[in-house]
């Protein structure tokens, strides 16, 4: 720690011997910060001392939480029955919609079957409120207003009306956070909509933005594509939507091609988001043929 | 010799100061926030150093990587030598007139925000957005009316 030392004292001992502690806690702190990025150790022990955390996010997300409520108590009859109106008209609109698509998911379940495939299309989901927290702003991630004791697992994903957000990743009693698509830690894997391209769509640290490396320049890829999960991996279900591609640019070496996506989920912090729960029988792992052989995770 | 209603107040301030980080903020201004409890632990080292040191530091340094989630650790290591800075200069900072002593401020929260890059860099850890360089400035700006007002309170508690 030269850089921090200052003017050296007049008796050099005695300013070695201040600098003691400082050694101490800054080796201390250094460990803890190794362990925790080799070994993620700072999971348990958080889970281990919920009961400081839980009530200070809890605190912390009060402020947004009343002025919510307020909002809602004082929002005028009028703006209410207009809501009412809107919100019914999409119901109607999205409910024959499902109607059609249920034929389809029918005659697609038929079908697999006789392909002796296993992409199960059972989903069960529930809803989650999100702890208008802000943590690490470094970081993306969510605080959940639901823990173990509501069900919640490592692992299951998180999606809204646009796509998918993320995933569960540590579950305290009451409160669990979520890893959002846009985290740098975070992959998932994707297939182009249209051309049925196989990729990985990686987090980047902003808000709105995903990275999509190492593509081959012959494949078929344009702005604008959609992007949904494919189901490899076992982790995310298949066909939920991720992002759509904004930008393709050729790599450093230009021997790939770089695409830059938005993702498709609301990720200014809705209210309330989906937690999908993966039933192990009918769990999307990817192509048919793969029931004998293990896919290898591609979640971070 | 430290009294018993200042030391409630050094404890409510970490506190709010913890809380403080993790208060929702509207996206756009997120990266800039000013880190509150860096500020109390330089206001509290200096002015009751007998009290607050290295340890204390390292303590609330732990609480703040428990309540936002970052690698345990880090806020630990960043206080640390925040604490060890504001002792090593504290006879001059004392002295300062206050506009002077925001400069330092903010100076040595600048030099913490270089640790968190360094941090970052070293666990692979995301960059930081351009905006957080604007959160050292806002920490200065703030430093005359934190100073102000927990002299302030100091006093009241005193008096009681």
């Amino acid at each position: 720690m030269a850089s921090y030392g200052g003017r050296v004292g007049h008796r050099p001992a005695e300013s070695a011997l201040a600098a003691l502690p400082l050694l101490f806690y800054l080796a201390l702190s250094a460990t803890l910060i190794g362990f925790d990025q080799r070994d993620g150790i700072g999971a348990g022990v958080r889970a281990r001392f919920a009961v400081i955390i839980e009530p200070m996010w809890w605190l912390a997300g009060l402020p947004a939480r009343t002025t919510r409520a307020l909002h809602e108590n004082i929002s005028l009859h009028g703006s209410l029955i207009d809501d009412n109106r809107l919100l019914r008209h999409e119901l109607e609109v999205s409910a024959a919609r499902i109607h059609r698509l249920n034929a389809v998911a029918d005659e697609n379940a038929r079908l697999r079957a006789l392909l002796g495939g296993m992409r199960g299309y059972q989903l069960e989901v529930h809803l989650v409120e999100i702890l208008d927290v802000d943590l690490d702003p470094y970081r993306q991630r969510w605080v959940l207003n639901a823990g173990r004791d509501d069900g919640v697992l490592p692992g299951q994903v998180l999606i809204d009306s646009g796509g998918v957000l993320g995933q569960v990743i540590e579950v305290g009693k009451h409160r669990a956070t979520a890893l959002l698509v846009t985290d740098p830690d975070h992959a998932v894997p994707v297939q182009v909509a249209r051309s049925g391209l196989r990729a990985i769509a990686y987090g980047t640290g902003e808000g709105n933005h995903l990275l999509l490396p190492n593509i081959p320049q012959s494949a078929d890829l344009r702005v604008g594509d959609q992007l949904l999960t494919s189901g490899i991996g076992g982790r995310f279900p298949a066909g939920f939507p991720v992002g759509v591609i904004t930008r393709l640019q050729p790599d450093k070496m230009r021997l790939f091609v770089v695409a830059d996506a938005a993702p498709a989920a609301h990720l200014d912090r809705g209210s309330e988001v989906l937690l999908v729960h993966n039933l192990p029988e009918a769990m999307d792992v990817g192509p048919p043929a793969a029931k004998a052989r293990a896919v290898p995770g591609a979640e971070p | 010799m430290i009294r018993a209603p200042t030391s409630w107040l050094v404890y409510g301030s970490f506190a709010l100061g913890l809380l403080f980080a993790i208060l929702p903020l509207p996206a756009a201004v997120a990266p800039m926030r000013p880190f509150l409890l860096a500020m109390l632990m330089a206001y509290w080292s200096m002015e009751v150093p007998n009290k607050i040191g290295i340890g204390s530091a390292f303590i609330v340094g732990l609480l703040a990587d428990l309540v936002t989630a970052t690698l345990l650790g880090e806020h630990a290591f960043r206080l640390v030598v925040l604490v060890f800075l504001v002792q090593r200069f504290r006879a001059r900072l004392r002295f300062f007139p206050l506009w002077q002593q925001a400069l330092a401020v903010g100076l040595l929260l600048g030099n913490d925000q270089v640790l968190v890059v360094i941090i970052h860099w070293l666990s692979g850890a995301a960059s930081l957005p351009w905006l957080s360089m604007l959160s050292p400035v806002l920490a200065m700006l703030l430093w005359p009316w934190l100073y102000v007002l927990l002299d302030m309170a100091r006093l009241r508690a005193r008096e009681r």
